[in-house]
């Protein structure tokens, strides 16, 4: 826990001084008509790097040696985050819809190990039932692909 | 005074497709508040999107019943799976899953149901009297009035939100950060785009409501390798007729939930604390507390009537002075601004059939949630045996869906990813993310009405204090603020007394 805590404070602090920075910029004292632009990230920024380096003292002192993740909980957990990573790559290029029945496919067949009938079924019900409650009932539009396109929408 | 207007808001609410919408909201919300990752603020936050072309009053009907469903649905995970579906039900699972375990779970999950209706149905009434009392009060705020309500809904997060202070003082302070990254309508200038042009339109709360509690919850669900083992309950009308004979005596446990409840409810990040509060309370005063936590009816009362109570009380300061009291009410305060309406207590004069017909609809609503619920419970259970591999990619997708929505925006899909990475790292590290989410929802008013001020008094911060009303609440905030300094002193003063106040996680 203790490094990542560290490395946490770290980034934060590093990211009060990247809005610091900025705030200089753009002046954070009295202009004419009133506090300039940079006044109040300017103070947000101090008193963040302020508590970052508070929370770093107390890691230092009494973080608990818990591992932030282990070995064993790391995997599930990034083969959740690369998938969904992955899914939101596609949406680029193939549309949310398509993307959706390829990442459904893709973790229950390899994640859930489940036989390919319910696989397809899911990975082509689902996608549908969203196209029909948002593009037809609500009228809100998602991203589309060539497959779409096809299809005349 | 306000009885012609509760009728004018009956007459709305009890419209049939306002009716109609609030079972749909209900049903929808109970399903969100079972499955693991979806709560109620980012349930709200994927449906708003389809509430755009709603009229408004339908739209908040929707909304609010999906934040009753999704309360009740967190007591069914609570005690039939031990799985808190949400913080504030975490007190729930003590005493209501050995119950489940010694086949009582009918019985416990009518007391729940009856209690949270309770207790919500009490916040409703007061805020049906002093709705209007706060409106016409808050009329007169200006900008330092303002400010200083906002300083003490954000210090009663680090004073009172137990946890580590200074990690709910960075994450407000990155919530405003957040909030304050785009254009700055003020001087129209550009602030922390570092010259990238998708920064311009800075970051919306919504999407990031949606990424760090529905997929950093995701995340931390998968990495404890879920395995829902739950137990099945039986419930039919003779147990909830028992159950009932039973509850009333119970009534001071229902009546100091209540206003636990309410009285935390109404500052942020109260629900959370006050359901442990009432569960201590109920154990202090009984006659036998060494059963609690063994599967004592009691301990489910408590804390479900305290949560309900608060979860209720957080809408007040939302609809009277525009400034949500929890992440679920922040994401409604967006939707009220998308929809055209400027929240704050003007909404009472100008929009009286909204108001009053939302305050209707949590009558209603929770009648008719407290029936559904009791009617259905086996088949909202049956939603948590769903595998977990066709749950997750279908809940982010959902989660996808909800944030290109809000701008039809790519970026934002990309922005919900991000936030969810943050929003698993910061609750491992005990960042607490409702302050973040309210501070993003905020900032822009917060910097606005500190910059207004600051214009009135030439500079000057002490005009916080000149002013009565601003004064007062200045100096509770800094109170608040000042809390986890002088607490420990205060402990040491009154040193073998045990502490009242059981710490809890804090969030909601």
């Amino acid at each position: 826990m203790r490094t990542a805590d560290l490395t946490t404070a770290l980034i934060l602090a590093a990211t009060g001084f990247l809005v610091l920075w900025d705030s200089v910029r753009l002046g954070f004292g009295w202009g004419t008509d009133g506090p300039q632009s940079g006044f109040f990230p300017f103070w947000l920024a101090v008193i963040l790097i302020a508590a970052c380096a508070v929370i770093a003292w107390q890691a230092q002192r009494r973080s608990s040696r818990v591992r932030f993740v282990t070995r064993e909980q790391l995997k599930p957990v990034l083969s959740t985050l690369l998938p969904s990573t992955g899914f939101v790559v596609l949406v680029q290029f193939v549309g949310l819809y398509v993307a959706t029945a390829l990442f459904i496919a893709f973790y229950m067949r390899w994640i859930g190990r489940y036989a390919w009938v319910p696989v397809l079924v899911l990975a082509v019900l689902f996608p549908v039932l969203t196209f029909v409650v948002f593009e037809k009932w609500f009228l809100v539009p998602m991203p589309k692909g060539p497959l779409e396109t096809w299809l005349g929408y | 005074m306000g009885w012609e207007n509760l009728l004018l808001g009956f007459q709305v609410a009890l419209q049939p497709h306002n009716l109609g919408l609030a079972v749909l909201g209900i049903t929808l919300g109970t399903i969100i508040g079972v499955l693991p990752g979806l709560g109620g603020a980012n349930g709200v936050a994927i449906l708003l999107p389809l509430t755009f072309s709603m009229n408004p009053t339908s739209a908040i009907i929707l909304l609010t019943s999906l934040y009753w469903g999704a309360l009740f649905g967190g007591a069914i995970t609570s005690i039939l799976f031990n799985i808190p579906g949400e913080p504030w039900s975490v007190a729930t699972t003590f005493d209501g899953y050995p119950m489940a375990r010694q086949g009582r779970g009918g019985e416990a999950l009518t007391a729940a149901f009856t209690s949270s209706f309770v207790g919500a149905l009490f916040s409703v009434v007061l805020i049906t009297l002093f709705a209007p009392l706060l409106a016409e009060i808050a009329l007169k705020f200006g900008p330092p009035e303002f400010f200083a309500i906002q300083l003490l809904t954000f210090s009663s997060f680090i004073g009172l939100g137990g946890g580590n202070p200074i990690k709910s003082l960075v994450s407000i302070l990155i919530g405003f950060i957040l909030a304050s990254a785009g254009l700055d309508i003020v001087t129209g200038q550009l602030r922390l785009t570092f010259g990238i042009t998708e920064l311009m339109k800075g970051f919306d709360f919504i999407v990031a409501v949606i990424g760090l509690f529905g997929i950093g919850e995701i995340l931390l669900s998968v990495e404890e390798g879920l395995s829902f083992r739950g137990v099945s309950a039986h419930i039919n009308p003779k147990v909830v007729w028992q159950t009932w004979k039973v509850l009333p005596r119970y009534y001071r446990t229902f009546v100091r939930g209540a206003f636990i409840g309410f009285w935390m409810g109404f500052k942020p990040g109260g629900a959370t604390p006050a359901s442990f509060m009432s569960y201590a309370f109920a154990k202090r005063f009984s006659k036998h507390p060494e059963r609690f936590g063994k599967g004592e009816i009691e301990g489910v009362v408590a804390p479900e009537t305290a949560a309900h109570a608060a979860g209720g009380a957080s809408l007040l300061p939302m609809i009277t002075l525009g400034i949500p009291g929890s992440p679920t009410a922040a994401v409604m305060l967006g939707g009220l601004i998308i929809w055209g309406l400027q929240p704050g207590p003007m909404l009472f004069k100008e929009k009286p059939d909204f108001v009053w017909g939302l305050i209707a609809s949590m009558y209603t609503g929770n009648v008719i949630g407290v029936a559904m619920v009791l009617a259905f419970v086996p088949l909202f259970a049956a939603i948590l045996r769903i595998p977990f591999p066709i749950l997750t990619p279908i809940i982010v997708a959902v989660c996808a869906v909800g944030s290109y929505a809000v701008h039809d925006s790519m970026v934002d899909i990309w922005y919900m990813l991000l936030f969810g990475v943050i929003g698993y790292v910061f609750k491992k590290l005990d960042y607490p993310l409702a302050p973040l989410v309210l501070a993003l929802v905020l900032g822009d008013l917060a910097e606005n009405a500190l910059r207004q001020s600051l214009i009135m008094s030439q500079g000057s911060l002490l005009i916080l204090f000149q002013r009565p009303i601003s004064g007062l609440i200045s100096a509770v905030a800094l109170l608040f603020f000042a809390l986890p300094v002088i607490n420990p002193y205060i402990r040491r003063a009154r040193a073998g007394k045990p502490p009242v106040e059981v710490s809890a996680p804090h969030d909601g």
